[in-house]
């Protein structure tokens, strides 16, 4: 099935309703649509459309135009020195190139064809002929580059039918009543960028795009639009708690806010709760070559979390179940499937999984599980907890240490506003334990400190042979932490 | 008449993202889940379309089978793993194998996006 199909079927049942809005710039899921075709001449000859930009109404109409056209779309980090981006765009063949202000000329100027994002956006509107939606499910839908935190970002292939079943397995065409709308603040190269432009839309919610994400913006935007439904990632959470803490104004329009993309401390979420009590929270994991979120903690573990339950409580840390279109595997070391309570590293299988990068290579075995590189385990009741990536496994001493678990301990510290546990290379157990921590402003902690506060709650294996202090630590822009980078500046300072 | 890629009662081989239309209404759907074994699919008691399939002109709506499909909704028949999501509302109703299919139930999950 074609991802242009989604549209079409918006169009013909809710056609007259606004879509998509940034700004005071509003389209109709009927514009939307007649947006597409008209921007999918534009795109002729070409072998993919890459947008290189903020959130806007450039977005969708790529993403769909592409569609129209049978070529991939291909949204890519706007924060990509120019060099990147050519190194990103080489490979892609004769591509259009839509693009925001400066990027655009630098673009031009090595070569590719470009389009200023305005000018495709204002030619789009012009209205063009409506077409034939395509038959093609099979063809690649988005090209999407991972975060890249473990090692290069590889391009994940997501074709039609992945993202289709996705959208049509997780929400019901047309649910959405008339007032809901969704504010729209991860970046359009993210994955849970093109989920919620996706979901949405089939929803019949109407998208509000903030350009970026602005913990102040966001409030604002949230008041003045009346928005109902968000999705955040970790840092996001935390700077938006800043900004009602300082204000306290609340947001009585917002019912629903997801999270996820990036591990969140359990203290963010006890803050969320406490702030927005009425807002049903979620938490949602997944992956950029899973199509978007595989796995869902609800608005119900989150209350029965907040009266004091004391297994909801433990769960709030775990990224809740998997979908009922989703089937999970935790395995150990020589593939075999592990029972509950067991660590091991968490396959997934399901239509909405690709797995496949650009390029070649298809990691899924022959029954079609895809290997996630997540380590994690499930408890008696299906919750899936997630302890981070295999690659980031400390081991020390042939003990499989997850730098999760003692990130979470040392978060407690009052005087710690951020850590980062690595390990380092040792000659002795293979690798030691090393803690990189962020004091809160004005504070003053001391290694030994850190290293006792751990003690009380951690074995003395798993408690950091080596503090050290920094003023920040590297995250990607969705709030992940960069641990090579971490690693690399440990190694370098000794 | 014979139809190609059907048999004499109209069954076929379903495959995933097929697109088939009504020959009696405005009715379109989606294969979402196909059976392994070939079903006869039909709307208003007409058999559905595949693509390059032309409308039987002597074909009409039956209304005693019930209620066309709406936009949007999953049809399903769990016993044969058969489910279509209707992407063109109609006023025929839809029948696999001659028995009516079912609108599929919403289970609403957290909103995740």
């Amino acid at each position: 099935m074609n991802l242009l199909l989604l549209l079409d079927m918006v169009a013909a049942g809710r056609g007259d309703e606004v879509a998509v809005q940034a700004g005071d710039d509003r389209l109709t899921g009927g514009e939307l649509l007649a947006s597409a075709w008209r921007a999918a001449e534009l795109a002729v000859g070409a072998s993919a459309l890459a947008y290189v930009g903020t959130n806007g109404l450039a977005v969708p109409i790529g993403l769909f135009a592409a569609a129209a056209a049978g070529m991939p779309f291909v949204p890519l980090n706007y924060r990509l020195s120019d060099d990147q981006l050519h190194d990103l765009l080489a490979p892609l063949g004769d591509t259009l190139v839509v693009a925001e202000g400066d990027v655009a000329a630098a673009l031009v100027a090595r070569g590719h064809r470009v389009l200023d994002a305005g000018e495709f956006v204002a030619a789009a509107r012009a209205r063009g002929a409506a077409g034939e939606v395509p038959a093609d499910g099979d063809g690649p839908a988005v090209l999407l580059y991972t975060s890249g935190t473990t090692s290069a970002p590889k391009a994940a292939v997501l074709r039609h039918r992945h993202l289709t079943s996705y959208v049509i397995g997780t929400v019901e065409f047309a649910a959405a009543g008339p007032d809901e709308a969704v504010l729209v603040s991860v970046p359009p190269y993210h994955v849970a960028g093109l989920a919620n432009l996706l979901s949405n839309l089939y929803l019949g919610r109407r998208i509000v795009y903030l350009a970026q994400f602005d913990a102040t913006a966001w409030v604002e935007a949230v008041r003045r639009e009346r928005v109902t439904n968000a999705m955040v990632v970790p840092t996001m959470l935390a700077r938006i708690c800043d900004v009602l803490d300082a204000d306290g104004g609340g947001l009585p329009s917002l019912r629903a806010l997801s999270y996820g993309g990036a591990r969140t401390p359990a203290t963010v979420v006890q803050r969320v709760m406490t702030l927005l009590p009425d807002v049903d929270l979620t938490n949602a994991y997944g992956l950029t070559e899973t199509s978007s979120t595989i796995a869902v903690l609800g608005p119900d573990d989150h209350r029965a979390a907040r009266d004091g339950d004391p297994a909801a409580t433990a769960r709030l840390s775990s990224a809740g179940r998997v979908l009922p279109t989703v089937e999970v595997e935790v395995r150990g070391p020589l593939g075999e499937p592990l029972p509950a309570g067991e660590p091991g590293e968490i396959w997934v299988r399901g239509e909405q999984v690709s797995g496949e990068y650009a390029g070649g290579g298809a990691p899924l075995d022959v029954g079609g599980w895809f290997p996630t590189r997540d380590r994690g385990r499930l408890d008696d009741d299906g919750y899936l907890f997630i302890e981070g990536r295999s690659d980031d496994t400390i081991i020390r001493g042939g003990e499989n240490i997850a730098p999760a678990e003692i990130e979470e301990v040392l978060l407690q510290h009052p005087d710690i506003a951020q850590c980062a546990v690595v390990g380092v290379p040792d000659d002795e157990w293979g690798q030691r334990i090393a803690a990189v921590v962020v004091p809160r402003p004005g504070a003053t902690v001391e290694a030994d400190d850190v290293q006792a506060f751990a003690r009380r709650s951690l074995r003395g294996s798993k408690s950091p042979e080596i503090v050290s202090f920094v003023e920040t630590l590297p995250y990607t822009e969705t709030g992940k932490l960069l641990r090579r980078v971490v690693q690399a500046d440990l190694l370098a300072t000794g | 008449m014979f139809i190609p890629g059907t048999d004499i009662e109209g069954h076929m081989k379903l495959r995933p993202g097929q697109k088939l239309r009504s020959a009696v209404c405005d009715a379109q759907v989606v294969v979402v889940r196909a059976p392994s074994a070939d079903v006869s699919l039909g709307c208003g008691g007409a058999p559905l379309l595949d693509d390059g399939q032309d409308a039987d002109g002597a074909a009409t709506l039956d209304p005693s089978l019930g209620d066309g499909p709406l936009l949007g909704k999953r049809y399903a028949d769990d016993d044969l793993g058969l489910e279509l999501l209707c992407t063109r509302a109609g006023t025929g109703a839809l029948t696999v194998d001659g028995r009516p299919l079912l609108v599929k139930d919403a289970k609403p999950l957290p909103s995740s996006d």
